[in-house]
């Protein structure tokens, strides 16, 4: 089944619900990926009154979690559904939760952007480093939601793959604030912040890949976790 | 002649099409082998191309399925769809419908069930059935179950008598709720009782396969749980295949689950998987409840 054919029951209500919950988390994610915009801007641009906006729609992310997660535990006693509508409601316990950790990261940035404002000149700021990383999972989470939008399989894995190279950069920046560290030692309060920031960028891809990987799982029925890539690749990518 | 030209000629375009039904009936068409795992390795009960005829009427088409030992098969499907029809071949129940026809190879341990030389009385008493409606005799509880040994001669007196109508009983979980008054009729009990009744009945015999025909339908839900409980713990002894309509109960009590539309056995597999990822769109569409 590449297709949900959400408004295929025989029920109408049970369409609807369905339905309603999918957009719902297209909402959400759309909400999230907006975040991480902000918090990226703000962590770059040291604007403290986005920083601010972020903190502050954080608040809206969690409740739409809660939200969704009730109404799927609602379809959950009601429904009992079953195959591609059990994989979808499973799908979106599961998203949601790395919606709204991705929107704690980006608010982590935010909070950073602070720190980053009155650090001394004579600090290199890693902008340039931080940015780059950003894009790349900026662009990772973008496409990942899509997929899911799409049900599109090999997209998710193609995005899921990407992670290779967001973990390289993040090794790399974590290597140049490690040589600053030991020639600078003084300096260690905002390097370690700096790292941090370079971490929640690293962990919105993490989240990006799960949600890749439950993509799969909705549309194929396989659970395709701690699989190793070649295994994945021999099985769906012909 | 005539009328397939005419027929050609009309320009059915207009009709709104419905991609899920048109692809699940396609799908149906196409169909030539029941996907999954019709069969087993320890299989007790062998069905290989059955095919049933209720007069010119085919009910059911080229079915291959094994009931496993120590294994519950259930089997859904829509109204009509011939899963009953095709429980009752496995004790012969078909036999008392005049128009009804049967063909294909079906075996027990591999003894050929319409064999000239198989008594289906001694059959129906090592494959057991247990119906939708309890259906106790009008005796008491004691003969309900004493009934079978007797007249099969499974006991030599009458201590041995009450030994297998007690254990019977025991192993229909219906012994302590009725051993006070094993000599009121058995249709004093409530409706799980009966059933467990008929349960007890069924097991008396020492069947090896047990078939249940909708056997909770009349059932309220603390019966049926009992029931199911009782399924379960049967099964570490018998082979067992239950035809049902509720999906739920198939999906709780069964280890493999046949799933049949219009005769044609569609998808077998385990039931973990039916009820997650089932592999047939018609499965899909049925336990879902989709059109199609």
């Amino acid at each position: 089944m590449d297709k949900l054919h959400l408004d295929q029951h025989i029920s109408q209500q049970f369409n609807m619900e369905l339905e309603d919950i999918r957009n719902k988390v297209l909402t959400m994610g759309g909400l999230v990926e907006q975040q991480v915009t902000n918090g990226l801007t703000a962590l770059l641009e040291a604007d403290n009154d986005l920083a601010s906006k972020v903190a502050e729609s954080d608040f809206e992310i969690n409740k739409m979690e809660v939200d969704i997660d009730e109404d799927c535990t609602q379809v959950l006693a009601r429904r009992q559904p079953t195959a591609s509508d059990l994989r979808l409601i499973v799908t979106v316990i599961k998203v949601i939760t790395d919606l709204e950790r991705i929107g704690d990261e980006a608010e982590k940035l935010g909070r950073f952007s602070r720190d980053l404002t009155d650090m001394a000149d004579d600090l290199p700021s890693y902008r340039k480093e931080l940015r780059h990383l950003g894009e790349l999972v900026k662009s990772m989470l973008h496409d990942s939601l899509d997929a899911f939008a799409r049900l599109d399989v090999d997209a998710a894995l193609a995005i899921a793959q990407r992670d290779e190279d967001v973990n390289d950069e993040y090794r790399t920046l974590e290597r140049l604030l490690g040589t600053h560290l030991v020639e600078d030692p003084r300096q260690v309060s905002k390097l370690f912040k700096i790292t941090w920031c370079a971490r929640a960028l690293e962990r919105i891809g993490d989240h990006s890949v799960n949600i890749c990987e439950y993509v799969v799982y909705l549309v194929k029925g396989r659970d395709i976790r701690h699989t190793s890539f070649d295994d994945i690749r021999s099985e769906f990518i012909k | 002649m005539n009328t397939a030209v005419a027929t050609d000629t009309i320009d059915t375009s207009f009709i709104p099409r419905d991609p899920v039904k048109d692809s699940a009936q396609e799908a149906f068409h196409k169909l030539t082998e029941t996907v999954g795992t019709p069969t087993v390795e320890n299989a007790k009960m062998r069905s290989r191309d059955v095919n049933v005829f209720y007069g010119e009427k085919q009910a059911i088409f080229d079915v291959n399925l094994d009931i496993g030992n120590n294994e519950v098969v259930a089997m859904i499907g829509p109204s009509g769809c011939g899963k009953s029809t095709f429980l009752r071949c496995l004790n012969r129940m078909n036999d008392t419908i005049p128009s009804c026809r049967v063909t294909g190879d079906l075996s027990l341990d591999g003894e050929d069930l319409y064999g000239a030389d198989l008594d289906p009385v001694l059959l129906r008493a090592r494959v057991g059935m247990v119906f939708q409606k309890p259906n106790p005799f009008a005796k008491s509880i004691y003969d309900n179950v004493a009934y079978g040994p007797r007249i099969h001669g499974l006991s030599s007196n009458r201590a041995e008598l009450d030994d297998i109508v007690v254990d019977s009983l025991r192993k229909a979980g219906l012994y302590d709720e009725v051993k006070d008054r094993l000599d009121a009729p058995g249709t004093s009990l409530s409706g799980g009782q009966q059933q467990r009744l008929c349960i007890a009945r069924s097991i008396a015999v020492s069947p090896e396969v047990i078939l249940m025909d909708e056997p909770c339908s009349a059932l309220d839900p603390i019966a049926t749980a009992r029931i199911e409980e009782l399924i379960d713990e049967l099964r570490q002894n018998y082979a067992i295949a239950i035809v049902t309509h509720s999906m739920q109960q198939a999906a709780r009590v069964s280890q493999r689950t046949a799933y049949f539309h219009l005769g044609k056995l569609v998808e077998v597999n385990a039931t973990n998987d039916v009820f997650t990822n089932p592999q047939h769109e018609l499965t899909e569409n049925y336990i879902t409840g989709r059109f199609g």
